[in-house]
Order: structure tokens, then sequence, then C-alpha cells
């Protein structure tokens, strides 16, 4: 069942929590609403659910209008962050409280409930905890009851909010590629409240960035991660190497840094965005780039090696960084307090007061420099 | 001395004074004047006591203590439970207000308030004169009495409830209402099982109160024998009459309802700590 918000408006108090806020959700798949904190993204999903209302606005679930629907009567799924279990119910009773709440005349009788209770405690292959009560889990195991519940009524639409904030790493990955496994299982439209970038990414067809109450880009995972619409998604979404300068002489140039930028209009300030794998280091600059910087911390853990570098002769508000191959770090072996040259191979423009990028490519001049490294 | 033992105030003499004085005060001023009170109502005798506690006016003034708390604890539960409800599941404008008003009955003192009633609901206070004009007589009589029992009891339920409902917060409820309960299933399988324990100690403590409450309904209830006479106030009354034996048999039945009433909390606190730090249960994870 797909799902339609249209034009939602929500402030507590003076805060504007949502300031109109349009989007499609498509059937059967996987939605991630990222954002930090306080950028709406609960709030959204509490409204989807009906367990808030919006100020304006409206909410439907495959073209029905659900705005003035009870949330009892909207039959979804709702995961919550910390679980939310009844505590003083077995896991079985849980997960049959859904079932056992339904009106008379569509309630399964006593053995189909049972029946449906040991499947979905098969499926989250807890079946021998069934007596346990919720205080005798585990956080992973609680979230999985939790999951179970709120799959119990075979809602058509599942709305999880934070599901796995409160785990910690492991199980998060977990549990992450259960629930992917489960949705590919039973199709249902589910959107799922994060913060973290990787998660959302990982795990989502695609992903909404919300930011002080509104929607910032949507996409999906590959595309967003190619083409961020704006800075704010840029910085969300991992580290980013800026350069902010004056187009000069088809160059943009700050204190001793330069970078060619064959075509774009002189005399007007600009930002180049970098990402870390998107720039090499080597020993000279060369003829596109001069880009002094000098190492400051080389951290080895990875699959790659990270280095982070502070700007010589120019400036920056955070520092750089750059990835390199293990296989490449033994070979030039760089140490801290060295001066290296960044050679940037793709960049993302913002120049002047525009908000969307232009994408930059310096590519064949860049593989070659590499290589004379 | 050996170094672990030079924390602050650990020397054995400290200790043993401190423990010392904490027993033997509780010993003069609680446990001797209690044990006082069954050897002087059993001084003269089984007879004499099962006499005192038989006798007409006895009898009348232990049903009227029972009657005023039957009636006083389900008001109490019910009122106390729905605000605490309102102020920990709502938000609306003078909610702090009103969580400050709930207090009223334990600050004023309890003539206070009898004097506050009899001045509304007495023959020439502001409803009274109505209320008399169509022939509810309410002061010197049991619905007097219980009207400021429960106002001086009315704290006790919503004051346990309020703290563990905030606590708790309402994600439960929300689960439950998600997932298709009505309101009624929710407060029953949800919320009720949450503060079950709660609500019977607050049940407790009115009643403990309910039964004892002396000064407020001295003055609301005009002392008739035999008519509105409650257990306290009749303690007082055989008392001024010289009846020591009666007075103490009396009483020691209100120490009994007391003693009583302190098994039960107890065993509701060891239940409720049970609850909170179950036996971890063995087996496979």
């Amino acid at each position: 069942m797909s799902i339609t918000i249209d034009r939602i408006k929500k402030s507590f108090g003076k805060f504007q929590a949502l300031n109109d806020v349009s989007l499609d959700i498509p059937e059967g798949k996987l939605t991630a609403l990222l954002g930090p904190s306080g950028s709406g993204k609960t709030t959204l999903l509490r409204i989807i659910a009906g367990l808030e209302s919006s100020d304006s606005g409206r909410v439907l679930f495959g073209g029905d209008d659900v705005s003035n629907l009870h949330v009892r009567d909207r039959n979804i799924g709702f995961v919550f962050q910390h679980y939310a279990l009844f505590k003083h119910l077995t896991v079985a009773q849980n997960i049959a409280f859904g079932l056992e709440s339904l009106p008379r005349r569509s309630r399964p009788s006593k053995q189909e409930i049972n029946a449906r209770v040991a499947k979905l405690l098969e499926m989250i292959q807890l079946p021998q905890l069934a007596d346990r009560y919720p205080a005798q889990l585990s956080g992973g195991q609680k979230q999985r009851v939790a999951l179970a519940r709120a799959l119990a009524t075979k809602p058509r639409i599942l709305l999880l909010d934070e599901p796995f904030g409160a785990l910690d790493a492991k199980v998060r990955k977990d549990l992450r590629r259960w629930l992917r496994a489960l949705h590919d299982e039973f199709h249902f439209t589910s959107i799922f409240v994060t913060h973290d970038q990787e998660e959302a990414l990982e795990l989502s067809d695609q992903v909404v960035v919300m930011s002080q109450g509104k929607v910032e880009q949507v996409n999906s995972p590959t595309g967003l991660y190619a083409r961020p619409e704006s800075r704010f998604v840029f910085d969300f979404l991992g580290h980013v190497n800026v350069l902010s300068g004056v187009v000069k002489g088809q160059s943009l140039v700050q204190g001793n840094a330069r970078i060619a930028l064959p075509g774009v209009v002189n005399n007007q300030e600009a930002q180049l965005y970098l990402r870390s794998h998107e720039v090499q280091l080597a020993k000279a600059p060369v003829a596109h780039a001069r880009l002094p910087l000098r190492i400051e911390a080389i951290s080895l853990i990875g699959s790659e090696v990270r280095i982070e570098l502070a700007p010589e002769g120019w400036e920056s508000n955070e520092s750089w960084e750059v990835g390199m191959s293990h296989g490449e770090f033994a070979r030039h072996n760089p140490t801290r307090g060295e001066l290296w040259y960044a050679i940037p191979a793709v960049g993302h423009l913002f120049a002047g007061d525009s908000a969307q990028p232009e994408t930059v490519d310096w590519h064949n001049t860049a593989h070659a420099s590499a290589a004379n490294m | 001395m050996s170094p672990e033992q030079h924390r602050v105030g650990d020397q054995p003499w400290v200790r043993r004074s401190l423990i010392g004085l904490a027993v033997s005060l509780t010993v003069i001023l609680l446990v001797i004047p209690v044990v006082v009170i069954f050897t002087e109502a059993l001084s003269a005798g089984w007879s004499t006591f099962s006499d005192n506690i038989l006798d007409e006016y006895s009898l009348h003034a232990i049903g009227l203590t029972l009657l005023v708390a039957l009636l006083t604890v389900p008001l109490n539960l019910v009122f106390g439970t729905a605000l605490a409800w309102a102020v920990t599941r709502f938000r609306f404008p003078g909610r702090k207000l009103l969580i400050t008003l709930i207090d009223i009955p334990f600050a004023v003192s309890p003539v206070v308030a009898g004097l506050l009633y009899l001045l509304l609901y007495g023959r020439n206070g502001w409803l009274g004169g109505w209320l008399s004009s169509h022939d509810v007589q309410l002061m010197f009589a049991w619905p007097g009495i219980v009207m400021v029992t429960v106002f001086v009891t009315c704290p006790f339920v919503a004051r346990e409830l309020i703290p563990l409902m905030q606590q708790q917060g309402s994600e439960e409820e929300e689960a439950g209402v998600v997932l298709g309960a009505s309101g009624w299933r929710i407060f029953r399988k949800i919320t009720l099982p949450n503060i079950k324990w709660a609500l019977i100690y607050g049940v407790v403590l009115t009643n403990a109160r309910a039964v004892g409450e002396f000064g407020a309904v001295s003055v609301v209830s005009g002392n008739v024998r035999g008519q509105t006479n409650t257990l306290p106030l009749h303690v007082e009354l055989l008392y001024q009459d010289y009846n020591v034996a009666g007075a103490f048999a009396a009483a020691s039945l209100l120490a009994a309802i007391a003693i009583l009433t302190l098994i039960a909390k107890a065993i509701v606190e060891w239940r409720q700590s049970r609850i909170e730090h179950p036996a971890p249960k063995t087996g496979g994870a």
C-alpha cells in the first residue's frame, strides 16, 4: 500500500517541527527517513501512524485519506525505539496482543492465534523464549519480539522509529540484514526513521533526507550518494573536504591553494566539495591543482588507511580526510608532519548562491598525475 | 586498625552508639506506647475487654468507621487514578498547578478542613441553607464525615501513581492502541497491571488514614454517641468519661488495624521489589 504525505504542517508551541512536507512512499519499498535530531523525522512517522495529529495537510494510504482515521483503525505495524513491550506479559502474550484486540467477528479462534504466534516465534528465531518476560530478554531479542508483535495482525504498512538505535554495533548489523530479508520476503511498505547515514544507505530502497522540518532530497541510496543536491545533504552523508575561495582566471583560489575550473564565471565566490575517495595524495602539485596539506594523523584500522591533513598556507573549517589503500600506503609510507599535495579527480562545485552543485571531472589528468606519484 | 576501616564515621563506637540511639528511641516512642495500649486494654481481663468492645456504642462506632472507609477508599481510588492519568498522559494549561493543588489536603490542618466544610455545608453556610431547605443534612451526619475523610485522604493514591506513571511514560499504551486495542482494554491489560502495586499501596495508606482521622471528623460529626461517633472520636469520649479500660479497648482496635496495615504495606513493598528485580531464569538465549 503506497503512502502519500500531502502538505503536512505541525508545530509544537513556537517550534515548527514539520513545514509543508509532501512525500510519496512507494508500495512494497523500504524507505528511510534520515536526518539529524530535531529534523522532524520522528514527528512525521508518528503523524503517518496517527499517534500525532498534523496541524494541516493530509495522509493517504493507497489513495484513501486516513487523516481522520483513528490510529486503532489504520492497521499499521509500529516498532518503537525502546521496544515498548508489555512488561507484565510473556513474549507469546505480547505477540498475541494485536490478534486478541481484533473485534470479535474478525478475531481468529484461540487455536489459530496460538498457531500464528508459534509461526511468528519461528520467524524471529526465538521459539524457546515464548514464556519469558521482556525483562529477561536482551536488547536484540526484545527488538525482534517487538517486530513480531507489530507483524502479527499482518499490517500492510510497517513503521519503525530508530529501530536499532539502542543496540550495540554487532547486534545492530545482524538485525539490519535480518529486517531487510524479512522485508524482501513479505513486501509490506516500510518506513524507518534513523539518524545513521550508513544504516539508511545500506538498508533502504529510497532515502528521504530531512532537515529542519523540510525534505531536503529524495533518492535511491546510490543516487543520493552520487548526486547530493544541497550542501546539507553533502555534509550529512559522511565527511567532505571543502575548499572555499574566489574564482580567478578559470581557477578557484584561496591563499596558497588553487584548482583549475575551466568554464566557470570569474570573480564569484565558490565552494568545492571533495569526498575523501575523490582525492589522492602526491608529493608534488599537478597542472590542475595545487593543494598543499600537512599530515596530522594516520588511522590504519579498516579496509582503507584514513589520513587527516591540515591546510598549509590556506584555510578550511575542518581538517581534510583522504583515503588510501593499504598497498599504496606501504609503497609511499607517508608520515605525520610531512607536506603532501591533494589531487582531486571529481569534485562538486557550489558557485555563487546556487543551492545545487555542479560536478567537475578532472579524471584524465588526475590519473596521469597519480601514476607519476 | 586496618586501612579499610578508616572511612568517616566507621569507627565501632560511632556505629554502636548510633544504632543504640535509634533502637532506644524506637522502643521509647513507638514500641512501649503500642504495648501499653494492649496491656491497658486487657488489664481488667478478657471479659471486660470484650464487654467494652461489644458495647452498643462501641459496635456502632466500629460500624460507622468501617462504612466511612468503605465509601472513602473506592471514591479516592477512582479519583486518584483519574487525576494521575490526566496529569501524566495529557499536556494542558494549568497541569503543573493541578499537581500542586493535589497536595492541599496534606498542607492544610485537618481541623481547618473540617471547619471549611462546616462553613460551606453547615446550616448557616453558603450551600447549607439551600441544602437544609431541601431537607438534606450533610454536617453532623455520616455524609459529612465521609466528605471530610475523602478530602483529607484524596492525595494518597494520586501521589503514589503520578511519579510511577511519569517514569513509565505512555509508550506501552501507544503500542497497545497501534495494535488496535480499545481504551478499556488498554487500561485493563496494560496500564492497570503496571500500576497495580502502587495502587494497592495508595489504597492501604488511604484506608489507614480514613480509619484513623480525628481532627476533621471531630469538627463535622457533632460527636453524637451511637449516631455520628467514629472509633477515634469514641476513644476520646470514653477517656473523658473516665472509662480508661474502655478507651484503651477501642484504641487497641485502631492499633490492630494500623499494625495490619503496616503488614499489608510490607507485603506490597516486598512484592514490588521482586517484580522490579526478578530472579533471572536460566536457559538458552
